[in-house]
């Protein structure tokens, strides 16, 4: 298996005339946590948004485990202004446009940056129903009960997964009902039951105070380590990034304006102008 | 995580058991003539299709109007199924037209057939109605179901659905008979057990993964696609269980009136559905069944007076005549949605826990009684 688990290439997300992902290359290595930052409306979940398959980016090629999930080729007069001098590279390729749901089969689960849980459902239906995807069962069998063995697997799992992650207490409450750290913890623990290789995390510490954010740091890690997993976030809070990220990509304006270790980037005068203005 | 005990369950069939019975010795003991058949029949009709209504619309959040054109395909499917050749070969029915259906069959297999014809059609419209959203789905269904019964309507389809006229000599519930026997079947009873498996099997399915999955997308269709969950199969799935429940509804509708006519399909019968599904609590399986029995018994029944000259006692033939029942009927209906703007069980389900709750005393903190369980 190839080094990398992730890995963009030359993707272009354009809206109109708003190029808010351009040609952003990355590669995210396994068991890695990489961290994409840059300032507001830099294109950071566009970005994710063209990796999980919600849109199609514009020109690109992404790739998860050395197998193409999705391209796009350059067409027409685009071609040029996007594609560039590697215009040649996508002859031949054939064109991916997968949907969420195909993205998420693969092995690549995500959480979002404005929290995203079922509403009328509880803590416990939340993370059960994200064990659909791989049960072994189809709407006959299930309906009729007899495939009553998978629905129980499903529980116990989804049981064990929760109390793992000190939910279990909170099974039976609405997940809205949860204080709003549990629920961003609740949304990890739904993406985790989807079984992913590769998580991405949208923002996981938004609206959380400094300790908050370090506990979450810590989880960040222990999941990753329990479920061998690579994780690819983004994030706005420093501290975060700075302690829990092994490398850093930074993007401005859709661009990728600098990447390396936390020292590396913390340095970067192209980094320290994007956030600050050139003094 | 908590799981329903031994005990509710069996509470639970035995409740229904008890229904049954009642319906049983109703029918032995009332006069069969009695309006009560009518509202019971009717009503268990019509939770059918309210159910299967709320399957679509309050479970998978599709807001779908197309009920009354799957309940014609299934009340046709089913007439011209269970139409005996020896009737289809004469002019009794087909006047103007000479019947190409040259096969009966009996009222069983007709009702599943009945069922699979809407579903077949649900099927196809569903490829290109569930990529809209919202009202346009509405818009989209309820324009597909006036097609279906102008197509019904249609001259040169006379041969099967008899043009415009009249459907009738099918087998209806008088010719239902106990299987291996020549004994009638008692028909409520009938209707009331073909409903129920029916509606058991919604049931069953909602309380499934699968149920679960169309909760999640109701919820929120960018989280469910991005758990994994396929929209369109998850949407197209609903769409095709829902119509072949509104077909077998159609089915027994048709069995119930003895004689079935495409005009009868209105959009105003889906209004009706719909009414039912809002007053009962979208997302309530058994506010919908309350709810459809409530609607036919008000409008069937306890306010018929009002059409007729004498209501609750009084005699007044310049206010209760014919259309007044409308007017108070509407009226009862904006207090319901005044008052219970969530329906009468919001998204809440009977269940005995629930019951049993009511009579208890009430937990001093406030906000923290429930009147109904989560699930039932």
């Amino acid at each position: 298996m190839p080094e990398n688990v992730l890995r963009l290439q030359d993707v272009t997300m354009q809206f109109g005339g708003v190029v808010a992902v351009n040609n952003l290359s990355l590669e995210v290595n396994r068991g890695e946590i990489v961290a994409l930052i840059g300032p507001n409306g830099a294109g950071k979940t566009t970005a994710f948004n063209c990796v999980t398959g919600v849109y199609e980016p514009t020109n690109g090629l992404v790739s998860f485990n050395g197998e193409t999930i999705v391209a796009n080729h350059p067409r027409g007069k685009m071609k040029k202004l996007y594609a560039g001098e590697n215009a040649k590279a996508y002859l031949g390729v054939k064109t991916f446009d997968p949907t969420p749901d195909q993205i998420t089969r693969l092995g690549i689960a995500r959480t979002f940056q404005n929290i995203r849980l079922w509403k009328s459902m509880t803590v416990f239906d939340n993370v059960l129903t994200a064990k659909h995807m791989r049960a072994k069962h189809n709407v006959l069998t299930a309906t009729l009960r007899i495939s009553h063995r998978e629905e129980k697997r499903m529980r116990e799992e989804t049981a064990a997964l929760l109390e793992e992650q000190n939910l279990l207490r909170y099974a039976d409450d609405l997940a809205v009902s949860l204080p709003y750290g549990l629920q961003r913890r609740l949304e990890i623990a739904r993406a985790l039951a989807t079984d992913p290789t590769l998580l991405l995390l949208d923002e996981p510490a938004a609206g959380m105070n400094p300790q908050e954010t370090q506990e979450l740091g810590e989880f960040i890690v222990q999941i990753k380590n329990k479920y061998d997993l690579t994780v690819f976030m983004i994030e706005h809070h420093m501290d975060l990034v700075m302690k829990f990220s092994e490398r850093i990509y930074v993007i401005d304006f859709g661009k990728l304006i600098s990447h390396g270790t936390p020292a590396v980037v913390q340095a970067d005068p192209r980094v320290i102008n994007a956030y600050l203005g050139v003094s | 995580m908590r799981k329903k005990s031994k005990t509710e369950l069996w509470i639970a069939f035995g409740a229904v058991a008890l229904v049954y019975i009642a319906v049983f010795i109703l029918e032995r003991t009332v006069n069969s003539s009695h309006i009560l058949f009518t509202v019971l029949k009717k009503g268990a009709i019509y939770s059918l299709v309210a159910v299967s209504m709320n399957l679509l619309n309050g479970f998978t959040g599709l807001f779908s109007l197309g009920q009354a054109g799957f309940m014609l395909i299934g009340a046709y499917t089913y007439a011209i199924f269970t139409m005996p050749v020896e009737i289809k070969i004469t002019d009794q029915v087909y006047k103007y037209y000479e019947c190409a259906v040259n096969f009966d069959t009996g009222i069983f297999v007709a009702l599943i057939c009945a069922g699979l014809a809407a579903a077949v059609f649900a099927a196809l419209i569903g490829l290109p109605v569930l990529r809209l959203k919202s009202d346009y789905l509405a818009i989209a269904t309820l324009g597909f179901a006036e097609i279906i019964r102008a197509i019904f309507q249609w001259d040169s389809l006379g041969p099967v659905t008899n043009g415009a006229n009249v459907m009738r000599q099918y087998k209806d519930l008088t010719d239902v008979r106990i299987p291996f026997t020549d004994i009638p079947f008692p028909s409520t009873l009938y209707v009331f057990l073909a409903t129920g498996v029916c509606v058991a099997l919604i049931v069953l399915l909602i309380n499934s993964s699968y149920g679960r999955a169309f909760k999640a997308i109701r919820d929120d269709e960018i989280a469910a696609e991005a758990m994994g969950i396929n929209l369109f199969k998850h949407k197209q799935m609903s769409f095709v269980i829902s119509s072949f429940f509104a077909g077998v509804s159609g089915a027994l509708l048709a069995m119930y009136q003895f004689t079935v006519q495409a005009a009868q399909f209105k959009s105003a019968m889906t209004y009706e559905i719909l009414l039912i599904v809002v007053i009962g609590g979208i997302g309530s399986i058994s506010g919908s069944g309350i709810a459809s029995f409530l609607y036919v018994a008000a409008s069937e029944w306890w306010l018929r007076g009002l059409d007729m000259g004498r209501f609750l006692g009084i005699d007044s033939a310049s206010v209760f005549r014919s259309g007044f029942r409308r007017f108070v009927f509407s009226i009862i209906i904006m207090l319901i949605v005044l008052f219970f703007s969530r329906g009468l069980m919001g998204d809440r389900e009977i269940s005995f826990r629930g019951i049993a709750g009511l009579f208890r005393p009430r937990p001093k903190m406030p906000g923290a009684a429930k009147g109904g369980g989560s699930d039932a």
